[in-house]
């Protein structure tokens, strides 16, 4: 009986160009950078598009056509979209044909990617709005369920959510507060009235993001008729098998020659070989299940590292000093009313300036240093810095003056 | 298994100038702990002990074994103008190798175990009588030591012919490593990279130096080794012109010597900023330690580094730093600044992001200290005596 709800995470960062202590004041463009490492967004997108979402659209667009049962959904950062719309506005409307088939829902987030929700309520509430705006701009939907960047999620969240009138809200169904239940029903968040809570099943999503490829894994290699066994086998003890993952993870973190695109291929064709499964989208998965508990979240969970919490982004010394830099300027931003300047302070509140500067490189390093476009995290934590010292000048002189033309 | 060490070295603590001594030491006692058995010789008579070691002196006249660390050749026909050069410390080689065949002859070895090229002529003499494997550890040779700029032929040639008559090759470092197979040839297969490692035994609560400067607020970046070409200290001064122009409360402090030493300060004066330099000389033990806990930051700058000992010296005495690519430590340190001698644009942004953003040296350290528990000479005698088995 268990619905499969495919969720895919689309996010690409403007990582933030080598910007040096001598550029503060002088150099205002953060972003631009022009070299052929990775830290030249325009590339790396252009990369990722090439190796994942081109290909990866069509297939999930044959699947689509193929099989009417099959549904998928995506999260968009604003950050990737506009960057779409500027560089590559093919890919842009390959996502668009997805979603024109009516099949495929969008969810809700920050535009920025950001980690607002923990440090300003009302800038938060400002970029999920912005998003909003976005996405019903582009695909002309208006999203009904939320997740939050990293799946950062909290009691706190969810009862924001459901005032907000979210149908939704998705999580990491981690042990330390599911305990002996499973991930693979709906379940409603203490404190909240109507909103359910969809679990990210990671133990069968995981086996396709990091061990697809990974040949000593005992279960290498992964087939779509093994995997979808598993998946059957919940039969009777789950409704809802979320299988939530970066969309990257199809040709850019599993490499086509790996398979992977012949797994995904393969993967509707053997679930729905079981009569008894299906595939739903979180808001079709909410009109059909009741939820079957309360869970308690009164900490932050994510879905990163072994300690699921938000020590990839603000768990050193560098990391939680730039974050703070950056929110203690926001009545200081907001008060020039200059839009370049709110732009770029928000672009700078991306979750993943913060993850460059992560310093836990022994146990999960290797993820970390994947995913790295700078030399160590400490460069990355200069870069940051000194752009965002430059931002902290232009606020400053910008106060200054009535009219302002930073 | 404990195997009988015929090891062979030139200098001891506190006799040494450069990390040639050090490392041997380090080296020694930790194998000695693991149960090997270390005759140690000395080209001459100091006044060392060394707990568990047997030292020999092999009486080489003290005129040919002179009182410094060979550094290059051209350095020390700068320092002493001799002619024709250098004979002293080839001489010294040489008479080395003629004591070594009455040493070799009274021991009873399983392993030769040779440090640097001043050693090489007695190491091979030592196999010849002995007949055992021969092990050469390279902490240095003349190549990055001069920085490829007119290496000594006779020096190279002793290289060579200590790296051939080896068994096994012990660099310092894979930035060595590729010194030895693309500048001597050594076939890959001989060679085994054992990083140094590095001791906790200082004293943690020395009296604080340079206060007046700390007290006026005065931040302190530290240039600490032999002031020659190999160690880049030019580029610390134009790096420092820099950082002055941005921030003037740092005191940028010169310990060490060498034949670099005026170049460095007329440098510093042409560029205006011979005021904010402090040169202390070559300071050794407390003096040092005490140097090392005041400043905010190292810079090790070298052109060409086998390894870069003083690094984790600094890094276990709480101080960050700033190391060279061009160096040994910078392939195996995670949790240090690491830049390009010759960009000092870079090497400025670094030394003022560490002044300017505080919680960059002070993860920096946090991390550094804990990363710093894998660099113990322990591990590095568990290598050297898996290459003693392999050997006997």
């Amino acid at each position: 009986m268990p619905s499969i709800c495919p969720y895919f995470q689309v996010h690409q960062p403007l990582r933030i160009k080598r910007y040096r202590v001598f550029d503060v004041g002088h150099d205002h463009s953060y972003f631009d950078d022009e070299s052929d490492s990775n830290l030249n967004n325009r590339k790396v997108l252009a990369k990722v598009a090439e190796k994942s979402y081109l290909p990866a659209n069509e297939l999930i667009l044959k699947l689509l056509r193929k099989y009417p049962q099959f549904r998928v959904s995506y999260s968009f950062s604003g950050v990737i979209l506009e960057q779409l719309e500027k560089y590559l506005p093919k890919v842009l409307s390959s996502f668009k044909k997805l979603v024109n088939t009516g099949r495929v829902e969008i969810l809700s987030e920050t535009y920025y990617h950001s980690l607002a929700f923990f440090y300003s309520l009302g800038e938060f509430e400002s970029q999920v709005s912005q998003h909003r705006e976005k996405v019903e701009k582009i695909f002309g939907v208006k999203p009904k369920v939320f997740r939050n960047t990293e799946l950062a999620y909290s009691n706190e969240l969810a009862k924001w959510a459901d005032r907000k009138g979210y149908k939704a809200i998705l999580a990491e169904g981690w042990d330390s507060f599911l305990g002996w239940r499973s991930p693979n029903f709906l379940y409603r968040p203490k404190g909240t009235n109507k909103i359910k809570l969809m679990l990210k099943n990671y133990k069968l999503s995981d086996d396709i993001a990091f061990r697809f490829s990974e040949q000593t894994w005992s279960q290498w290699p992964l087939t779509a008729d093994k995997f979808a066994s598993w998946v059957s086998n919940i039969n009777g003890n789950g409704q809802v098998v979320n299988l939530f993952m970066d969309y990257e993870t199809f040709g850019e973190h599993q490499w086509a020659d790996k398979g992977i695109f012949e797994f995904l291929e393969n993967l509707p064709k053997e679930l729905i070989k079981h009569p008894d499964n299906d595939f739903v989208t979180p808001s079709e998965a909410v009109k059909r299940y009741q939820v079957m508990d309360e869970v308690d979240v009164p900490f932050i969970v994510t879905w990163a590292d072994s300690e699921r919490d938000l020590s990839a982004w603000v768990g050193n010394a560098i990391q939680t000093s730039a974050i703070d830099f950056i929110y203690k300027m926001e009545n200081g931003i907001k008060n020039t009313s200059n839009k370049r300047l709110l732009n770029d302070w928000r672009r700078l509140q991306t979750s993943d300036h913060f993850y460059y500067m992560c310093t836990k490189w022994y146990s999960d390093g290797d993820v970390h240093k994947y995913f790295n476009p700078y030399e160590s995290p400490y460069d990355a934590f200069i870069s940051y810095m000194n752009a965002a010292s430059d931002l902290k000048l232009r606020m400053e002189k910008s106060g200054k003056k009535s009219t302002s033309y930073a | 298994m404990s195997p009988n060490v015929l090891m062979i070295g030139w200098e001891l603590p506190p006799f040494y100038s450069g990390g040639l001594g050090i490392a041997c030491l380090g080296l020694i006692q930790a194998l000695n702990k693991k149960g090997a058995k270390i005759t140690f010789v000395l080209p001459r008579k100091m006044d060392v002990k060394v707990d568990g070691i047997n030292l020999i002196f092999a009486d080489v006249n003290e005129k040919s074994s002179m009182v410094t660390s060979y550094t290059s050749s051209s350095e020390w026909l700068k320092l002493f103008s001799i002619d024709p050069f250098p004979p002293d410390f080839i001489q010294g080689a040489i008479e080395y190798a003629k004591k070594m065949y009455k040493i070799a002859k009274k021991q009873n070895a399983d392993i030769i175990h040779a440090h640097d090229w001043m050693t090489y002529p007695a190491a091979i003499v030592a196999k010849e009588v002995l007949g055992k494997p021969l092990v050469v550890h390279v902490h240095s040779t003349e190549y990055d030591r001069t920085g490829g700029h007119n290496p000594n032929p006779q020096v190279y040639a002793i290289e060579k012919e200590g790296l051939n008559c080896a068994d096994v090759v012990i660099p310092v470092g894979g930035y060595m490593k590729d010194i030895l197979i693309n500048n001597y040839s050594v076939p890959e297969e001989k060679i085994k990279v054992v990083y140094n490692g590095v001791d906790d035994d200082f004293k943690k609560d020395l009296p604080p130096a340079l206060t007046s400067f700390k007290e006026l607020g005065y931040k302190i970046v530290l240039y600490l080794g032999r002031i020659t070409l190999q160690k880049g200290p030019e580029y610390f001064v134009w790096a420092a012109k820099r950082v002055s122009e941005y921030d003037s409360r740092v005191i940028f402090v010169v310990t060490g010597s060498g034949d670099m030493q005026d170049y460095m300060i007329s440098e510093a004066a042409r560029l205006g900023i011979l005021d904010k330099f402090l040169f202390t000389g070559f300071l050794r033990g407390d003096d040092r330690d005490r140097i090392f806990q005041a400043a905010d930051l190292y810079v090790m700058p070298s052109v060409s580094e086998p390894f870069g000992l003083v690094a984790l010296e600094a890094i276990i005495r709480g101080t960050p730093v700033l190391v060279s690519k061009q160096s040994g430590v910078a392939e195996i340190l995670k949790n240090a600044l690491k830049v390009d001698f010759w960009d000092t644009e870079e090497m400025a942004n670094k030394i003022l992001a560490v002044l300017r953003y505080h919680a960059l040296p002070s993860d920096l350290i946090k991390e550094g200290s804990k990363e710093i528990g894998q660099f113990s000479w322990s591990n590095s005698a568990d290598k050297v005596m898996g290459i003693y088995n392999l050997l006997i």
